[in-house]
């Protein structure tokens, strides 16, 4: 079990080595954390944060972007182009299952959003500490920000193998993920704000926000890192709306949606007729 | 003893086509069947159905004693697909240490396996330089891995020069000899002939013949042609005493018989003697075999 989900890893880790995944994913990180590490360095003595806090703060709007679409890019070819290849069928008379074959490219994919993530999280930490040695107050938040983006990358990566499975076609599944990445990432948020505005402070912002916040990965990430961090405050919009969503409810809804979404890749995949 | 494949009265329908229909057939370990039939006559699809890669209707299907697909039947059965595709972006020594650890087997083996497949040289290049023919053998090398009781070879010799081919019915001797059974499937007729217990030709999804070579011929029972040849100045005479015959513009005369009026038929051409310079008989090529039962079915 343990041997062949180890094996398609390995298998897959190479291929997107050899497709360069690894050098983009993990030059996009560097270079947007730098970048942002050095906005990030106009005065912010009055917030009484560290820099390494505020540059958490900024890295998770970031990350917020970027880990989940490194991830649909990676992963919406998984399926179709095994489909477009021709590669599928005789990978299906192995003695491995289906399950095995999505583990062990979420393990190889999620290595390389891992090493992507501590590249350009360090590189911003680093810089953190070069210009404010108290940032050592900050490295739990950084530590904090590193797994739960790896935890936000399995979930898209799941949700891309579930659309690769459900589309048969790479252009077809690069349609879908561009689509779920808008409409996860960018739009739902749109979406809130628009109607906590015309809300003004009623029953929506009070009781519906908190729990819609939570269903969606990528603000659940959001809330988990701003609230833990205590520096909603530094991000304000929408973290800040919702500053009283407990810290374990936040956790519970990251932690279980890569489960949620591995499970949904599995029931697309198994339909899949070569 | 048992047969690694036995199927029964199996039907296939795709929406409302019949893809498969009451198709029948056993193997046992160390025979090898041929699967004879044009493009859509239901190779594939059966091959599909024996790997437990598509769902089937109707009947029953038994893959070394389990169920086509399960865990037990995968772990015995290789198979090679037609065209078969590899990621262009691995070696051919990594797909193959790839395959090998997903049967449970030492990656080590793979330049062994690729060695014996005449791939030895390329083992480290990638698969998109390969050609057609050397991936069409990477393809085999991992139908060699473990030891499979049933190989599935969809058009195994597709892309494979002449040399190659026989190597590699040598190399199908050498299985079936240790008990592998194989079923595969052709286009090349000729190479069928003499390398199968059995032969299967489908049509329109219906088996409408089985048996060896033998068999096949007598069913059919197409007419022999013979083909004559007068002497000197004798086309004449010659065309007088066999009536039957057409005479062809270079003065041979063309006759064509039953098979058990052949014999019956030379005698009475021997018996002109000196009238006749040359004879020929032609048999019904399997060619013409193969045409006579795939028509038969209103095709």
């Amino acid at each position: 079990m343990i041997a062949r989900i180890l094996a398609t890893a390995a298998s897959e880790f190479r291929i997107a080595f050899r497709n360069r995944w690894v050098a983009i994913a993990s030059s996009l990180m560097v270079l947007f954390a730098l970048v942002l590490a050095a906005a990030g360095a106009a005065p912010t003595g009055d917030i009484g944060a560290d820099r390494l806090s505020v540059t958490v703060a900024s890295l998770t709007s970031l990350a917020v972007y970027l880990v989940p679409l490194l991830a649909l890019l990676m992963s919406f070819d998984a399926i179709a182009g095994e489909v477009e290849r021709g590669t599928l069928p005789l990978l299906l008379t192995y003695p491995v299952s289906r399950l095995q074959i999505l583990l062990g490219k979420l393990l190889a994919h999620l290595a390389i959003l891992a090493l992507a993530v501590a590249l350009g999280y360090g590189a911003a930490g680093a810089a953190a500490f070069w210009t404010d040695p108290a940032s050592v107050a900050g490295l739990p938040a950084l530590w904090r920000l590193v797994w739960s983006s790896v935890l936000l990358g399995a979930t898209f990566l799941g949700a891309g193998y579930a659309l690769s499975s459900l589309a048969r076609r790479p252009s077809g599944a690069a349609g879908l993920a561009i689509g779920l990445w808008l409409g996860v990432v960018v739009l739902y948020d749109l979406g809130l704000l628009a109607l906590i505005v015309a809300d003004d402070g009623g029953r929506f912002t009070t009781d519906f926000l908190p729990a819609a916040l939570l269903a969606n990965p990528a603000d659940a990430f959001r809330l988990f890192n701003l609230s833990a961090a205590e520096a909603g405050a530094a991000s304000g919009g929408v973290g800040g709306a919702a500053a009283s969503v407990p810290l374990w409810q936040s956790a519970g809804s990251i932690l279980s949606w890569p489960l949620a979404a591995m499970a949904l890749a599995w029931a697309a995949f198994r339909k899949v007729t070569p | 003893m048992t047969s690694t494949l036995q199927i029964s009265h199996l039907t296939k329908r795709f929406g409302g086509v019949e893809a498969l229909a009451d198709v029948s057939l056993s193997l046992a370990p160390g025979m090898r069947v041929a699967l004879l039939g044009h493009n859509g006559a239901g190779k594939s699809t059966l091959m599909k159905i024996v790997l437990g890669l598509i769902p089937f209707d109707g009947g029953k299907v038994t893959v070394c004693g389990a169920a086509p697909g399960s865990a037990a039947a995968r772990a015995q059965v290789a198979y090679l697909p037609e065209n078969v595709a590899f990621h262009p972006a691995l070696t051919g020594a990594e797909q193959i240490r790839h395959y090998l650890a997903l049967r449970g087997q030492d990656p080590a083996g793979a330049g062994d396996l690729l060695a014996r497949v005449g791939l030895g040289q390329a083992a480290g290049r990638r698969i998109g330089t390969y050609s057609k023919g050397m991936r069409q053998r990477v393809g085999l090398a991992q139908t060699l891995i473990g030891k499979p009781r049933l190989l599935v070879l969809d058009e195994p010799t597709s892309g494979l020069d002449p040399v190659s081919r026989r190597d590699f019915y040598a190399l199908l001797d050498g299985l079936a000899a240790e008990g592998v059974a194989i079923l595969l499937s052709s286009h090349v007729l000729t190479e069928v002939e003499a390398r199968n217990d059995l032969i299967l030709i489908l049509s329109g999804g219906r088996l409408v013949a089985e048996g060896s070579l033998t068999d096949l011929r007598q069913q059919a029972a197409l007419p022999v042609a013979l083909r004559v040849t007068p002497a000197g100045d004798e086309a004449a005479a010659l065309a007088e005493a066999l009536p039957e015959a057409r005479a062809g513009r270079d003065g041979i005369l063309h006759l064509t018989c039953r098979q058990d009026q052949k014999l019956p038929l030379l005698s009475r051409i021997a018996g002109l003697g000196a009238r006749v310079a040359d004879l020929d008989l032609v048999p019904p090529s399997l060619e013409d075999i193969y045409s006579h039962f795939s028509r038969r079915d209103g095709q």
